[in-house]
């Protein structure tokens, strides 16, 4: 139980040293923008394309239920309220937690192996905002826009499942489901995803910087980075929402 | 050669667990000399190199490089002190995410002002200087062991470090490429007034490289000399040590 707290509070630690890290000079801009690269566009395609299907069974879903009531008419409107203030951000954060998490624990443990953390400290270069800050930027940063990505071809897909079904138009279908929907229900939900970012970036970094015990170890940070990560995303999240109901209440309505 | 010690290691101790590894080791090394650090496996020569380059905090003691104590500096002093001592890790530790000529590039782009052309200068001269000009483009993966040994060297070597501490420059090498490197190495020491400190196994290449050899053995300095001296030890450990001409 101890050790647990112990390990807790080393986490915590190495979140608030991310954080305060990158509002200290100096920034390494060049790495962060590779990273944007590598976690935001590399990942854009898996967002993409999930969004497009979690679209197209959403539309359904939303179809079968809204039938009963005759409320055909609502199913754009629905759909993109559904997608834009939960779906979007929570498929998107636990998607990232698979491809990003995944892939900063064990891109960080195979080079703590290797010591190449250690060749990066050798070479007067502050391993730890050289990694894990620039990491953090860039998730935070690239998951609300990802989250985006999801939310449009999230939409786009609702509009594919609708086209197969009743021949809705694209102009129709749109404005039907942007209808509904204010700045408060994407504003909050898009930015409760940096939070997302975050946790993805900082769990993933803390799992592989402290891999031990060689290649079986990279595989363990691997594994328990996407796990941690998921876990305290979808915990994070019950408390975001309750948050952002009590900043925005036009969010509950 | 001047003999004020350019690095000082006084009563150091680090642990860990229960594992004392360095055990109260005192130690001065002079500028321009090349040491060789010996010893059995696990006997802290390569904790004493990450001491010296402050990758390791001791428990005790203190570790003084250019008459800085390493062990109270913040991380941007420590970083301006690494910044004078190059590092070939045991294994290499090139950045496998990058080219070879990119590695060496590395603490260039870090710490100088040069442009592009400027790094890509020095960074073939670095290259032909280890016999590794054809493969600045290729990836670490790409290279045989001896090669990313010779690779890391350039990249060590990279900033002209008044200090070049080496971890085992022979280990897993043909006696060819070994040789190569041991005359890299001396070479370096000799024209350019480099203070090397080199842990290896390799009697012949400790002989080759080092105007002085330490013993360490259980953390601690059993011997102190030079080859012959440490031959005729009256540690029979150290005696029997010297006579075989690679335990690595």
């Amino acid at each position: 139980m101890t050790s647990l707290f112990a390990h807790v509070g080393d986490v915590v630690v190495f979140a608030a040293r991310a954080l305060r890290d990158a509002f200290r000079p100096p920034f390494e801009v060049s790495e962060t923008v590779r990273q944007l690269y590598e976690v935001g566009w590399r990942s854009a395609p898996l967002i993409g394309v999930s969004g497009l299907a979690v679209g197209i069974v959403l539309s359904m879903h939303t179809r079968a239920s809204l039938e009963r009531f005759g409320a055909e008419a609502l199913i754009p409107a629905a759909l993109a309220l559904a997608l834009i203030r939960e779906t979007g951000p929570l498929t998107t954060g636990l998607l990232l937690s698979g491809r990003i998490g995944a892939g900063i624990g064990a891109e960080l443990g195979a080079m703590k192996v290797t010591e190449q953390i250690d060749a990066l400290e050798a070479t007067a270069v502050d391993s730890f905002k050289y990694l894990v800050v620039t990491r953090m930027v860039a998730c935070v940063i690239a998951v609300p826009l990802l989250t985006t990505l999801m939310n449009f071809t999230g939409i786009v897909g609702g509009w594919i499942a609708e086209v197969a079904i009743s021949g809705m138009s694209f102009d129709l279908y749109f404005r039907s489901a942007f209808s509904l929907i204010a700045f408060s229900d994407f504003i909050p939900a898009t930015l409760k995803t940096m939070v997302f970012g975050f946790i993805i970036a900082v769990t993933g970094s803390y799992l592989g910087i402290n891999t031990s015990r060689g290649t079986e170890g990279v595989g363990r940070a691997a594994t328990r980075s996407v796990v941690a990560a998921s876990i305290l995303l979808i915990a994070s999240n019950v408390i975001l929402v309750q948050f952002i109901f009590f900043l925005f209440p036009a969010f509950g309505e | 050669m001047t003999e004020s010690p350019v690095i000082r290691l006084r009563h150091v101790s680090k642990a860990f667990g229960p594992l004392a590894v360095l055990n109260d080791v005192s130690l001065d090394i002079p500028r321009g000399h090349a040491l060789g650090i010996l010893g059995r496996s696990g006997t802290g020569k390569s904790v004493t190199l990450k001491v010296i380059i402050g990758l390791l905090r001791p428990d005790a003691g203190h570790v003084f490089v250019e008459d800085q104590d390493i062990t109270t500096l913040s991380g941007r002093e420590l970083a301006a002190v690494r910044k004078r001592i190059g590092f070939l890790f045991q294994h290499a530790a090139l950045f496998d995410s990058i080219s070879v000529g990119e590695n060496v590039a590395f603490p260039l782009r870090r710490h100088t002002p040069w442009d592009d052309t400027k790094i890509r200068e020095r960074v073939m001269t670095l290259l032909e200087q280890v016999g590794l000009e054809e493969t600045a483009d290729k990836m670490p993966g790409d290279l045989s062991g001896g090669m990313r040994k010779r690779a890391g060297l350039a990249r060590a070597m990279a900033l002209q470090p008044p200090i070049l501490l080496v971890d085992e420059p022979s280990a897993g090498l043909d006696p060819v490429t070994a040789g190569e490197i041991d005359d890299l190495l001396v070479n370096l020491n000799e024209q350019t007034d480099t203070t090397l400190v080199v842990v290896t196994h390799n009697i012949p290449s400790a002989r080759r490289i080092g105007d002085e050899l330490v013993f360490l053995d259980e953390g601690r300095i059993l011997m102190r000399g030079d080859a012959e001296a440490l031959e005729q030890s009256e540690h029979p450990m150290v005696r029997e040590f010297m006579k075989s001409e690679s335990s690595g």
